[in-house]
């Protein structure tokens, strides 16, 4: 917890405290009603059920990894709740929350980390790009798509969100991309979900300030939101997207949150932090909150908790099956879509192939 | 027709790319009011505005991320890459992202993005200005290579590049930015030899001379000095190199028997290597001599004192020739 004792607690904007509490800031009402609420909470508690069950069917082997998004449920409802219908997103491969408010089905993203696909849904039908694996690549992607946005003159309309991490700041691409943006005035926000932790290197590896006052150095503003706060995620995220597109330019926003899980299915956090730390982070734990907010206010039933628990159950049920029956692709598919039109050389080596393939006589291989 | 420089074939090829599709882009460092380093892109800026013809900041892979961003957006942007060595702060997005994109997303999404390098050596530069790193992006799945070799080539080409659906890396050949040919610039590049097919230059009958880019001049020379010595060379100008024309490759060394590539980039695991390999495979009882090669060493680029001895000239060239008819 060293990196958060440093901080002022002026600078984490919050509207709802581990407790339950609402806060108000001035900075930020909140437009919400309580049924729009008690809908993030279901979408919270949705996606933490689609991300257990995730990581189940890696134990069973039905996954070859997985990516949590433990602890990081209300950074992303809340900011992909912020976002209109046209506004962009440009994900990591965690970004599963995201996913769901974009309405891509989960089952889809379980092609990926079973090896079916790289990503099979279409990017401009979901406003959501493909998962990006290779860290803060997506930063640039998404600065280019806002400068597009520009250059078709709707940026009084739409707007990009791209989302990366604590350890992605470190990498060129995002520094170039908070060169970039900037300079040219494009609609973008930066969210970073500070999750503590680059797989087993802890923040102070990657920065000697908070990471939200980066920005600054780069001439945009920057901010700090409670990352487990889903109205808080929301509020911010609201008002970052709606100044890029008043051509206020780029924001950071930093999520300070907590990767609850291990970084992957592979991963093993005991070797690297202590059980304590994440004792302290379930004390602020991001859909804990919001049930209590809404059970100290009164403002839900108990027969609305034990609906969104059976509505998780069904999702995940749905998905399970979902994933165990998915089907291989079929070899010939190696050669698909390389390039627009297949090269000589791809006929030849698909049409070898086969060939190969059917010399083996009674076996139906492809 | 107009006798025009490649690097003013070039330009006007860019310009007519920017009149027929107003989703073609050029970004680059000093792309906009200098015109780019070999002023290239001269005068673009001016009549096509900074929207279009855009100064980027100092920073190669963000040029390459964000052009990948603006073609998820539907444009075509044509990148400058100011030199051969430093295309390699790019090299991340062109292999992990640009190159395979289309792949990943089933066929979902395209990336219509031209990338040109400005390449080999020759010039009496200093280092990481003379470089041939084409191996390395044709190594990659996903992205077209090629090079052009004259002023209308640089012409016809780079239009064709910017409408191809693939991602193109396009190698400009640096030292002949200044030699002339003549230029169809009224006409269209729809009846063009298209992109990715090879060209015989020169026709011959006793042995295949494999070229592109910047040694293709260099190449024909060396075909009309044998021919003195009675002695007749097919000079063949790849000009795709991924993918190559095999087709194009294998027909002329069935013809003659005897084939020699060339380039300036080291010919260890480089374009000569595949060529001899393929050459071979489909060519073996037409072959008289083994496929040679001739070009760099297996050293990096020397200092420009030295770069004739490093760079593959007429009489290595010959020599090569020569020893094909020594088996």
């Amino acid at each position: 917890m060293t990196v958060e004792t440093g901080i002022a607690t002026t600078e984490l904007i919050q509207l709802l405290t581990p407790e339950g509490e609402r806060v108000d800031h001035p900075d930020y009402p909140l437009d919400l009603t309580t049924d729009d609420i008690k809908a993030l909470y279901r979408d919270l508690v949705l996606v933490r059920r689609i991300d257990t069950e995730a990581i189940a069917l890696q134990r069973q082997g039905e996954l070859g990894i997985w990516a949590s998004l433990l602890g990081q449920e209300a950074a992303q409802i809340g900011s992909g709740r912020a976002l209109n219908p046209g506004d962009m997103v440009f994900p990591t491969y965690r970004e599963h929350g995201v996913a769901w408010c974009r309405g891509i089905d989960p089952v889809k993203l379980l092609e990926l980390y079973r090896g079916v696909s790289h990503g099979g849904w279409a990017p401009e039908e979901y406003k959501f790009h493909l998962y990006t694996i290779v860290i803060g690549a997506q930063t640039l992607h998404a600065t280019g798509y806002a400068m597009g946005i520009q250059r078709d003159g709707r940026e009084t309309d739409e707007a990009v969100i791209v989302y990366f991490g604590d350890g992605a700041t470190s990498q060129g691409d995002v520094n170039e991309a908070f060169v970039w943006a900037p300079v040219f005035n494009a609609p973008i926000v930066f969210f970073c979900q500070n999750n503590q932790w680059a797989i087993s290197e802890p923040l102070e590896k990657q920065s000697r300030i908070p990471l939200y006052q980066r920005a600054r150095g780069f001439g945009f503003p920057g901010l700090r939101v409670d990352g487990n706060d889903v109205l808080a995620c929301y509020a911010v995220t609201r008002k970052a997207m709606q100044a890029a597109r008043e051509g206020q330019g780029p924001t950071l926003i930093e999520a300070f949150t907590y990767r609850m899980g291990a970084h992957t299915t592979t991963d093993d956090p005991t070797r690297y932090r202590l059980a304590s730390e994440l004792e302290v982070w379930k004390l602020k734990d991001p859909i804990e909150r919001v049930r209590a907010y809404l059970v100290r206010n009164g403002l839900a039933e108990q027969e609305f908790f034990a609906e969104v628990d059976a509505e998780a159950k069904q999702v995940g049920a749905r998905v399970r099956e979902a994933c165990r029956t998915m089907p291989d692709p079929p070899p010939m598919a190696l050669f698909d879509h390389v390039y627009a039109e297949p090269t000589a050389l791809l006929t030849e080596q698909r049409e070898e192939y086969a060939a190969y393939l059917d010399s083996f006589e009674g076996e139906a291989v492809r | 027709m107009t006798k025009l420089t490649l690097s003013r074939g070039l330009n006007e090829g860019l310009r007519k790319a920017l009149e027929n599709d107003p989703k073609v882009l050029i970004m680059g460092e000093d792309v906009g009011k200098l015109g780019g380093v070999f002023r290239v892109t001269d005068g673009l800026q001016k009549d096509f505005g900074e929207a279009r013809v855009v100064d980027t900041p100092l920073a190669e892979s963000g040029i390459v991320g964000t052009a990948i961003g603006l073609a998820l957006r539907g444009y075509r942007p044509v990148c400058e890459i100011q030199f051969d060595g430093f295309v390699f702060p790019a090299y991340d997005q062109i292999v992990s992202q640009l190159a395979k994109m289309r792949y990943r997303s089933r066929g979902q999404v395209a990336l219509p993005v031209v990338i040109r390098i400005p390449y080999g050596g020759g010039i009496g530069a200093v280092e990481h200005h003379s470089e041939s790193p084409e191996a390395l992006f044709a190594h990659i799945p996903g992205l077209r290579v090629v090079a052009c070799a004259d002023a209308a080539d640089a012409f016809t080409m780079i239009q064709q590049s910017v409408s191809c659906d693939d991602p193109v890396i396009f190698f400009e050949p640096k030292r002949r930015y200044w030699d002339k040919a003549e230029v169809e610039v009224a006409g269209g590049v729809a009846d063009a030899l298209p992109f990715d097919r090879a060209r015989v230059a020169v026709e011959g009958t006793e042995v295949t001379l494999l070229a592109y880019g910047s040694v293709m001049r260099t190449a024909v020379e060396a075909a009309a000095a044998a021919r003195e010595d009675g002695r007749s060379i097919e000079v063949v100008d790849l000009r795709s190199l991924s993918p190559l024309d095999i087709d194009t490759i294998t027909a002329s060394v069935r013809k003659t028997g005897r084939c020699v590539v060339a380039h300036e980039a080291p010919v260890f695991a480089g374009l000569g290597a595949e060529i001899a390999a393929q050459v071979t495979e489909r060519c073996f009882y037409h072959l008289e001599a083994p496929v040679l090669r001739v070009g760099g060493f297996a050293i990096p680029y020397p200092p420009s004192r030295l770069e004739d001895h490093y760079l593959p000239d007429l009489d290595r060239i010959l020599d090569a020739v020569d020893r094909s008819f020594g088996y």
